[in-house]
């Protein structure tokens, strides 16, 4: 009953969102107040798709093996943890949590947000069950994740123990989280371009929605990257695969938002191009979506292709983002600018900003979607590789991050005072930074010696945004913005540092052997068996020895035998300045065994930068928040971000 | 803004519509383009993997007769599923060779006896020394080989059922 319970919750809310649709237009149409009832309808259908999550969790809970999916994607005797997991790992199950999600924001937007006319509101109540409809409809025709097996077999078949891995039980949903809080930002856009009230309350009601799916984005993508780290066993922090980049681009997107709205909320300028970004933001989510869930671009990522889905998904993101665009196209000429600025100014800062991360969101989009293209046109084959993505979006992003380090220190409206005079100590370290890298490491290559160039420069110019007032007196909001400027300058030099100065061994030991490493001198002492829980392996005993200091390191290689598969456990050891990464491989006739070996300077800086640019835009979410409860009235002198 | 840079938006995204539409309608060839195809096949000589049953050599896949040669391994769980469309492809006249790889003589021969044997002969690679100069990333995999020792078509992962006309087809073409 539990399953037919939850079945029953997804259509009352399909009903619900229906009804809450109907509602938008009657809104629109005429001057009914229908934002009361609506707000009560959106809270239910959040309810309901709670109740039908809920439901899920539960048969997967007690492994009711009479349900389809649960019978595909657990066991009985898998831990609980993945037993739980196990209900998100799976294309019905993640797509009821992305609804989910969908419609508690929905609620969570009928709930709070006070800060929009009520016209809007409705509107964009409206957009966001519309959206909640084709998904609804997407689950109940081609992915109902409670269908039942009859009759209920005794044991179910997702033992896979690479799947148990509490990196990919918990990464998918933190950036579905941030793909979902983007379509808040997309509903308020389309409500806004509908109703033609494009202006600073909205960028303040749209703002708290792009700061929480940004954070939660940019963690999903941390936590992605250092997972593919340390369990792909490559030495690689960023492969530029398909699925990466469909996480990467709506990131860029919404870090190009988070900007634009602050020109909107404060100075009421740059109306047209927010809602565009708005509404780019979250069909890159949608775009995401489809390329993961379809499974149509091969990628280390790719689930299995079904047509019917794929065909499903694709137009349930023609008709949204189609529909979006046309509006926009038909109301953006509507919008009156707002408040004029300098070429030298915060906002000509910000338009600089936008234009850079939208080119580079461009290069992402076209390299991870060329390939399809060129063998449509001609038939050929071709992968686009890291090269292509390095070297076109490198020397732009670098060019961005010199920005970030300017753009906070102008103000609105226009800038009269030579802002080069501020810069002086941030450009004595980055000239310094040059010279000891020319010094010490003649040989590097140009990009990652501007990347150390440019990294010191931002770590100190993100910091001067705090200077000349009370720095404890400075909003959380400001706070947040040299945080995370800050963390651009860490995770860079953490990837300059990683492209400059790694060294890689990759040879053939026998037991006794010493390999350098970079200032390492390895030693394989002994490779020998161990038994795991569900696997057998082979453990490596590494000596590791720099100076004085000794470490031991323990890689193996595991083998699993339902189903039969090997993989490599990376042993990694973090010291302050770098990892020693170390992978077994297989053994060879004549008893040697492939040790690959990594010494990877300040490699961890790019996750701590990733980690600090999130705390970052926590902390301005929080400054908004608690700022909002404080003051009512908007302040049209803002001058922070 | 003017009206024609507001249409930007929807032109790209008429034309990613187009290509994500093409490639569901047309899925991706998984097939991987191998280096090996138009190639002969590299020279070895292999000892007998079983008693009673003769070891393979290069010369044995140059005999004037197309035929298959398939890399497996009686540890390796899709080559199970492979099996039976192996014995369908023998049953209907296709000469099958074989190469297991680090296999020993005793696992293989209970593999045989429980999976059927479609083979004429098995070369015993212990350490995967041939299967990579084949070019062969993993078991199974299965090669097309004309009479002259020529490689025509690599198959990456085991044959299923929906494969058997494709290589009858291709077996007869190289004929």
């Amino acid at each position: 009953m539990i399953a037919e319970a939850g079945l029953a919750a997804l259509w009352l809310a399909a009903g619900l969102a229906a009804y809450q649709f109907v509602l938008m237009l009657l809104a629109l149409r005429s001057r009914i107040d229908v934002v009361r009832p609506m707000r009560a309808v959106a809270l239910v259908q959040g309810a309901l798709t709670l109740i039908a999550f809920a439901m899920l969790l539960l048969v997967f809970a007690r492994s009711d093996m009479s349900v389809k999916l649960v019978f595909e994607n657990s066991h009985s005797a898998k831990p609980f943890i993945y037993k739980i997991a196990g209900a998100w790992g799976n294309h019905e199950g993640s797509m009821l949590m992305w609804v989910t999600i969908l419609a508690v924001a929905g609620a969570f937007v009928a709930l709070f947000s006070r800060r929009t006319s009520e016209r809007t509101l409705a509107a964009a109540l409206g957009s966001q069950a519309v959206l909640a409809l084709g998904f609804y409809a997407f689950l109940l025709v081609a992915s109902n994740p409670f269908a039942r097996l009859f009759p209920a077999p005794p044991d179910g078949q997702g033992l896979n123990p690479l799947l148990q891995d509490p990196g990919l039980a918990f990464h998918p949903p933190t950036l579905y989280l941030g793909y979902v809080g983007l379509s808040v930002a997309f509903s308020l856009a389309v409500g806004a371009l509908l109703t033609g009230e494009v202006d600073s309350r909205l960028a303040r009601a749209m703002r708290p929605w792009v700061l929480a799916a940004w954070v939660l984005l940019t963690l999903g993508i941390t936590a992605g990257s250092y997972w593919a780290y340390y369990e792909l066993g490559w030495g690689g922090y960023w492969f530029w695969d398909p699925v990466e980049n469909a996480s990467l681009m709506p990131w860029l997107a919404a870090t190009a938002l988070l900007h634009s709205i602050n020109v909107l909320a404060a100075r009421g300028a740059l109306k047209a191009w927010t809602m565009m970004l708005a509404v780019i933001a979250f069909s890159m989510s949608m775009v995401g979506t489809f390329l993961v869930r379809s499974g149509i671009l091969t990628s280390v990522h790719a689930f299995a292709i079904d047509p019917q889905r794929g065909t499903f998904l694709l137009a349930l993101l023609t008709i949204y983002v189609g529909a979006a665009f046309v509006l926009f196209a038909v109301r953006g000429a509507t919008l009156k600018e707002g408040a004029p600025f300098d070429l030298v100014s915060r906002e000509s800062g910000l338009v600089v900003n936008n234009l850079l991360l939208s080119v580079i969101l461009g290069i992402v989009f076209l390299g991870t979607l060329y390939p399809l293209f060129v063998e449509a046109v001609s038939g050929e084959k071709l992968s686009v590789g890291a090269p292509y993505f390095n070297s076109v979006a490198g020397p732009l992003a670098l060019l961005l991050a010199v920005l970030v380090g300017v753009g906070p220190l102008l103000r609105w409206r226009s800038e009269r005072r030579p802002v080069f005079g501020k810069l002086k100590l941030p450009g004595l370290l980055a000239a310094s930074a040059l010279t000891i890298t020319i010094l010490l490491a003649p040989d590097i290559h140009l990009l990652p010696r501007a990347g150390l160039t440019v990294a010191a420069f931002l770590a100190a110019a993100s910091v001067l945004a705090l200077t000349g007032r009370n720095p404890l007196r400075a909003p959380l909001a400001t706070w947040g913005m040299v945080i995370a400027h800050f963390g651009i300058a860490v995770a860079l030099a953490g990837m300059a540092a990683n492209a400059a100065f790694s060294s890689e061994r990759l040879a053939v030991a026998k037991p006794g052997d010493v390999l350098a490493v970079g200032p390492w001198q390895v030693q394989l002492q002994d490779v020998t068996p161990t038994a795991g829980k569900n696997y057998t392996a082979l453990e490596a005993e590494l000596r590791a020895a720099r100076g004085d200091q000794v470490i031991a390191l323990n890689p193996q290689t595991h083998y699993y035998s339902d189903p039969v598969t090997e993989t490599n456990e990376s042993a990694i050891r973090t010291l302050w300045n770098g990892q020693l990464y170390t992978v077994l491989g297989r053994s060879d006739a004549s008893g040697g065994w492939q040790l690959r070996l990594w010494w990877k300077p300040f490699v961890t800086l790019i996750w701590a930068g990733g980690a600090i640019i999130a705390l970052g835009g926590a902390l301005a979410l929080l400054g908004r928040l608690v700022r909002r409860r404080r003051r009512r009235e908007p302040d049209w002198r803002e001058r922070y971000i | 803004m003017s009206r024609g840079l507001r249409l930007i938006p929807i032109v790209l995204l008429v034309w990613l519509v187009i290509g994500l539409a093409w490639r569901l309608v047309k899925p991706a060839d998984t097939a991987i383009p191998s280096q090996m195809v138009e190639r002969p096949v590299p020279r070895f000589q292999l000892p007998a993997a079983i008693d009673g049953k003769p070891g393979l050599a290069s010369a044995d896949l140059a005999t004037g007769q197309p035929r298959l040669l398939n890399i497996f391994a009686s540890w390796c769980v899709p080559c199970v599923g492979e099996a039976p469309v192996l014995r369908e492809l023998q049953r209907r006249g296709v000469a099958i060779d074989a190469i297991a790889v680090r296999d020993t003589p005793e696992a293989l021969t209970a593999f045989l006896a429980r999976y059927g044997d479609p083979y004429e002969r098995i070369g015993a690679d212990r350490q995967s020394a041939v299967q990579i100069a084949l070019g062969s990333a993993g078991v199974p995999e299965t090669f097309v080989v004309d009479g002259k020792g020529v490689i025509r078509r690599q198959y990456i992962g085991p044959l299923n059922a929906s494969n058997i006309a494709g290589v009858l087809r291709e077996l007869e073409q190289v004929r």
